[in-house]
């Protein structure tokens, strides 16, 4: 009797025992998990290094080794401390203190034992560690006006990933402003431009993709991609277009606009010219 | 009676350094290990690059550690041919070993809690609060948990062993007082409380202890005399008893519970010198006397 009253309660204490460990483990679980979490989010001046997959993934296939950063032959690659947001102990750089030179070989991407940077990636070229966006419209010297240009002359793959596009000077009337434009097709992230813009605060950044582009609706489809690929309209046949011009006039679209039918000149801006050519040019 | 100098009657017995043997060879290991991987970033020498989550040995040997790349292997991740294979040389050697020669003559931490345990034992704290000791195996099971529910190494983001090793190659930063809160807790709050309740990581490598060839055996044991010098410095007190005092209930002198260490140091501190390292497959030689003898030290 006394025996079996003594197993009872040993089982008893058992289970108690048992429940105790598992709920403040399980306690201690919950709170890793959130920490892990929120740990999640990459802050948008944190860029992995070359061939990491998305954010989610990366942080279950590096193993915060740092093989990656001792074989960075720029010390570009850091492991992130506890404090720093960044989740601790996973490589990553921040283009304004050391862009990615973007190394032919990709030493980081080679070094890095278990596949988080991916092994496919064989061409730096194609490596999309982020995308440049060139944010401060305001206060970049290029488009103040000045031939400023650094951020296009360092970058590694110039006049593509990056390119100075003309426009008018509405300020001075007169000058043209140079816009650096980003390609995205194109873009590494490598974040050189970033690295060099002149700017006490850089004007041009690296972002991550997710927060540097938009994204259609996916039901979305641009007319003219479409026709296009399908060679022709896929709605109503199209009509060709007619202006309604003047008699004797006609327009031509490679670029000479408005012009007599038949002749070789455009029709001048300026009116005066026309009056003139009117006149043959007599008083 | 718990001894505050335990080890004493080994000195006068077998002389200080024979007293010491294993702890010296096993402080050298850990400050080897903790040296080559210094000795790239402090000198230039690069003979070990990484950290103990992965490592490249003289540009050929790769080691990886087959409890993180468990866990990677649970987030999902299609783990590259390269830390498999790391991970299965490092395997293979703590089967061989035993897994938890990674705790005593690896992992940094170690020290850090071995500081505490030494401690303890001089400033005489009694004081210990209630856990049990299989919290580890729970915890283990939680951090695989963990990365298959948030397909992240999600343990890794808090775990004190890699971040103390990182730390001390890559830069410690805050990890400081992860570390200090290690040490605290198994100074104040709990008896050998980090390693020998509650880490995952020494919880795993005691799964490969299980199998593993070598072992403490207390081959001697009839001779033991129960000064109790081995159960106060043993980081897991609790393995020894079985084997040291099993003879009559037909169990053999090898140390076989996968939370032995193989540290050594209950060879070191015996005066009598009960213990040795052995396989898995050592056994008493003569069975018979050694009953017999055993018989009379407890009449
Ligand atoms: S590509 Fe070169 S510079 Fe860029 S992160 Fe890799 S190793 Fe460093
Ligand atoms: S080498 Fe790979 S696994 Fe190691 S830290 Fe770099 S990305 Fe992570
Ligand atoms: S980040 Fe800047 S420098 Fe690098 S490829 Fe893109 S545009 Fe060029
Ligand atoms: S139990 Fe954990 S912290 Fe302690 S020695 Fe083993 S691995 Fe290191």
């Amino acid at each position: 009797m006394a025996r079996a009253s003594a197993r009872k309660l040993s089982r008893r204490r058992f289970l108690v025992d048992t429940a105790r460990t598992a709920s403040g483990v399980a306690l201690f679980g919950l709170g890793v998990g959130l920490y892990a979490k929120r740990s999640e989010s990459l802050p948008a001046t944190a860029i992995r290094p070359p061939g990491a997959g998305a954010e989610g993934d990366f942080l279950g296939a590096c193993i915060r080794c740092g093989l990656c950063v001792r074989d960075c032959p720029y010390d570009t690659l850091k492991l992130a401390l506890p404090e720093e947001p960044v989740a601790t102990g996973t490589p990553f750089f921040e283009a304004r203190k050391i862009p990615c030179e973007m190394c032919e070989d990709i030493p980081c991407v080679k070094a890095c034992p278990t596949g988080a940077l991916d092994k496919n990636l064989t061409d730096i070229d194609q490596a999309r560690m982020g995308l440049a966006v060139l944010i401060d419209q305001e206060n970049c010297l290029n488009f103040l006006g000045l031939r400023c240009d650094v951020c296009y002359r360092v970058c590694p793959l110039i006049d593509k990933a990056i390119t100075l596009e003309p426009r008018h000077n509405v300020r001075s009337g007169m000058h043209a402003l140079f816009i650096p434009v980003v390609h995205s097709e194109a873009c590494t992230g490598c974040g050189k431009c970033e690295h060099a813009c002149v700017l006490d605060q850089a004007a041009i950044k690296v972002l991550p993709d997710r927060l540097a582009k938009g994204e259609l609706g996916r039901h979305y489809r641009v007319g003219w991609k479409e026709k296009q690929r399908a060679g022709g309209s896929l709605v109503t046949p199209d009509v060709e277009h007619r202006y309604n011009l003047p008699e004797g006039m006609e327009y031509d679209y490679e670029g000479q606009g408005l012009k007599r039918k038949g002749a070789d000149t455009p029709f001048p801006d300026n009116p005066l010219d026309s009056l003139n050519r009117k006149s043959g040019g007599r008083p | 009676m718990s001894p505050l100098h335990p080890g004493r009657e080994a000195v006068l017995a077998k002389g200080w350094w024979r007293a010491h043997k294993w702890l010296l060879l096993r402080r050298t290991s850990q400050f080897g290990i903790l040296a080559l991987f210094l000795a790239g970033p402090w000198f230039g020498w690069w003979i070990v690059k990484g950290n103990l989550a992965s490592s490249l040995t003289l540009d050929v040997l790769p080691l990886t550690d087959p409890y993180v790349l468990l866990q990677s292997f649970l987030a999902g991740h299609a783990v590259a041919a390269t830390a498999i294979l790391g991970a299965a040389i490092v395997t293979v050697f703590y089967l061989l070993v035993g897994g938890r020669v990674y705790c005593s003559w690896v992992c940094p931490l170690n020290l850090v809690t071995d500081a505490a345990a030494w401690l303890r034992r001089r400033l005489n704290i009694k004081g210990s609060a209630r856990m049990s000791r299989q919290t580890r195996y729970w915890v283990l099971g939680l951090t695989f948990l963990l990365a298959l529910l948030t397909g992240t190494l999600a343990w890794e983001m808090v775990n004190p062993v890699s971040m103390f090793h990182r730390g001390l190659i890559f830069g410690l930063g805050f990890a400081w007082a992860i570390i200090l809160g290690v040490f605290l807790f198994d100074l104040f709050v709990l008896r050998q409380g980090w390693c020998g309740h509650v880490c995952p990581v020494g919880a795993f490598y005691g799964l490969l202890t299980v199998p593993s060839l070598v072992r403490v055996s207390a081959a001697q044991r009839e001779k033991c005399d129960d000064c109790m010098d081995c159960f106060a410095v043993c980081p897991e007190p609790q393995v020894i008893r079985p084997a040291l005092k099993g003879a009559e209930q037909g169990i053999g002198p090898v140390i076989r519970s996968p939370q032995c260490t193989n540290c050594g140091r209950c060879i070191d501190v015996c005066a009598l010198d009960v213990f040795r390292f052995a396989t898995r497959f050592h056994s008493a030689t003569k069975p018979h006397i050694r009953v017999a003898q055993n018989k009379e030290v407890s009449s």
